[in-house]
């Protein structure tokens, strides 16, 4: 009928005027009442209680929810994870890096403190203000000592403070990404709910025995077809 | 509420007409300073949120939240734009002819805001009653025609110029089809007063002039070159058009005149054919709002929902379909207003059925007539690739 294609185009944006929000809100979000007592996991009786300034102002719609926005498990971002236990000052990392940016200054140590490593570590600076993490630092690393991490929000407004030295990868959260380590996947580790504090439980990747490889090939069959 | 204050302001013009003192003329003045405030004041307080509810809707109608993040909903956003437009750096090109640049947002703004004062907000609440007011706003949104042509020709672009030229003939042509839909209503009301026309309206014009309603709509869309028929501001194409080299609180007057006109159409249209401020319970400002509101919101679904017309399209929409449609609905309302006169009893049905039965068939008729040829069904030189290959195969030509 004539006009029908109008009316048509008209109920599909109707439809759409009713359905589901695709925008995701970042760095945080505005909700409603129920929005922040989903999101601080309390009723909205309990919320009111505590604090009913904060209940009258998500009624307006103007509360604040940080929303932390979850990447692949594999994503290779700032903040490298360092294990010193691990580390033997080979400074393969130093060597394929690229850019040149990490520094090592090592000193001949008489104790052995690992298997294989007599070098005491004075310095270990990763300059994340010019790296490009393409990750060639984690591939050359032989003991598994170095990932990368999986943080995104390191904005800072003084390029020193992008250096990341050897206290700050002592003492900062540990949260790996999976990427080049393989022995995570397999433990279905998610970086974004568990951190890992210890290089054992970190873990090594060990070749897979012959058993392993057939039953990874049946299964990527299965997957393809 | 708002009737009974303005009888109170009512109450002092008579005064001044019956018996011209000074006193009762300061007292005038102050009476048309606080209506003219009001009206200013409503309408600046709408374009505001009409500016927040265009976005947020069409970003709903997207699957998008919209603005969100100034005040409750987002509400403030337009505000801090306002503020941000005040403050920007207002920037005369060289070539322009410095007064008529300066002049032509003024001349799209102030027209809007005259046609309110004609308009009944409610049955009493009305700032002036001319005789012939359905003529004053025809008249009176006309002139924004020519401070579009004005800005366009004083800052000396061509794109300008090209954006000027096609809103001013799709002005010329849509302004017939509009004056002649409203001439069914002043042969049923047999007046020109909008406020004969609203107290007339005991069934809405929309049902009893089916065909003049559409046109009507369709005209206005035109005359405040909304969507479909935007193409003095086709982004694609014009960039921004007219306002091409305007910047700060000049072309903040154009885009607030822009939204101001579509609420003066909204506004128009619901008093000419939804009864405007009739209605049961509530008065008759709320009826008028959710009316406008109501427009409104179908102006933005449209612009959501429908692609734009090409120049030519537009004019043959105007020239061949709507100019038609209203000679015919002036035919029939005009022979059914002689067969059942005034007084008689259920007149404005019998009048709604005429044109609902003889006048509304040619909607399809007419549009039908328009429709445009398929050329590519037409065309035999089809370009067809076969299965797998990149090389369109050519059907050989019949000689």
């Amino acid at each position: 009928m004539l006009g029908f294609g109008l009316i048509k185009g008209l109920s599909v944006t109707f439809r759409n005027l009713f359905s589901p929000v695709f925008t995701i809100q970042y760095p945080d979000k505005r909700v409603g009442v129920f929005g922040l007592a989903k999101s601080k996991n309390k009723s909205v009786l309990d919320l009111f209680k505590e604090n009913p300034k904060q209940i009258l102002i998500a009624a307006l719609g103007m509360a604040k929810v940080k929303v932390k926005i979850e990447q692949f498990p594999r994503f290779r971002g700032n903040e490298f994870v360092w294990y010193d236990d691990r580390c033997t000052a080979c400074a393969s990392c130093a060597k394929y890096c690229p850019l040149g940016i990490i520094e090592i200054v090592t000193h001949a140590s008489e104790e052995n403190l690992q298997a294989g490593g007599n070098y005491a570590i004075e310095k270990f600076d990763i300059d994340t203000g010019r790296c490009m993490f393409c990750g060639l630092c984690v591939e050359a690393c032989p003991y598994d000592a170095l990932h990368m991490g999986t943080d995104f929000e390191k904005g800072n407004y003084h390029r020193s403070k992008l250096v990341l030295d050897k206290e700050t990868l002592i003492s900062q959260v540990k949260n790996p990404s999976s990427w080049f380590r393989p022995q995570f996947e397999e433990n279905e580790y998610d970086p974004w709910t568990s951190e890992v504090s210890d290089s054992k439980a970190a873990g090594r990747h060990e070749k897979p025995n012959d058993e392993k490889i057939k039953q990874n090939w049946v299964n990527k069959r299965k997957f393809n077809g | 509420m708002f009737e009974f204050i303005y009888n109170i302001l009512d109450f002092s013009i008579d005064l001044f007409i019956k018996d011209m003192k000074f006193e009762n003329y300061i007292l005038t003045a102050l009476t048309g300073i606080i209506i003219a405030f009001a009206i200013i004041n409503g309408v600046l307080g709408g374009v505001l949120a009409l500016i927040w509810g265009e976005r947020r809707l069409l970003g709903r109608f997207q699957q998008r939240t919209g603005p969100n993040r100034w005040g409750p909903q987002g509400i403030l956003t337009s505000t801090a734009d306002a503020i941000k437009v005040m403050f920007k750096e207002d920037i005369v090109p060289e070539e322009a002819d410095k007064y008529i640049f300066n002049v032509a947002p003024l001349l799209l703004v102030i027209p809007v805001f005259i046609i309110f004062s004609v308009i009944p907000f409610g049955i009493s609440l009305y700032a002036v009653d001319i005789n012939v007011s359905v003529l004053f706003i025809l008249a009176v949104t006309s002139i924004s025609g020519l401070s579009i042509i004005c800005a366009a020709w004083a800052s000396a672009n061509r794109i300008a110029i090209f954006s000027a030229l096609r809103s001013v003939a799709m002005l010329i042509s849509y302004e017939i089809p509009v004056g002649l839909s409203l001439v069914g209503i002043l042969l049923i009301c047999e007046s020109m007063s909008v406020m004969d026309i609203v107290i007339y309206q005991k069934i809405p014009f929309i049902l009893i002039q089916p065909v003049a309603a559409m046109v009507f709509f369709l005209g206005s869309l035109a005359e405040i070159n909304r969507t479909p028929f935007d193409l003095t501001e086709a982004e694609s194409e014009l960039a921004a058009g007219y306002q091409n080299d305007y910047s700060g609180m000049k072309w903040g007057l154009f885009y607030l005149g822009e939204f101001a006109a579509a609420i003066a159409a909204a506004t128009v249209f619901s008093t000419l054919f939804l009864g405007g401020p009739n209605g049961p319970i509530l008065p008759g400002i709320f009826w008028l709002t959710i009316k406008v509101i109501a427009i409104l919101f179908v102006i933005i679904w449209i612009r959501a929902s429908w692609p734009r017309f090409r120049i030519d399209q537009v004019l043959n929409l105007a020239w061949k379909g709507l100019f038609e449609l209203t000679l015919v609905n002036i035919i029939v309302t005009s022979i059914a207003v002689i067969i059942w006169t005034d007084g008689e009893a259920n007149r404005l049905i019998y009048i709604g059925l005429a044109n609902w039965i003889f006048a509304f068939p040619f909607v399809f008729l007419i549009f039908k007539m328009l429709k445009t040829k398929n050329y590519e069904s037409d065309n035999k030189k089809l370009i067809r690739y076969p299965v797998g290959s990149d090389t369109p195969k050519f059907h050989k030509e019949k000689n």
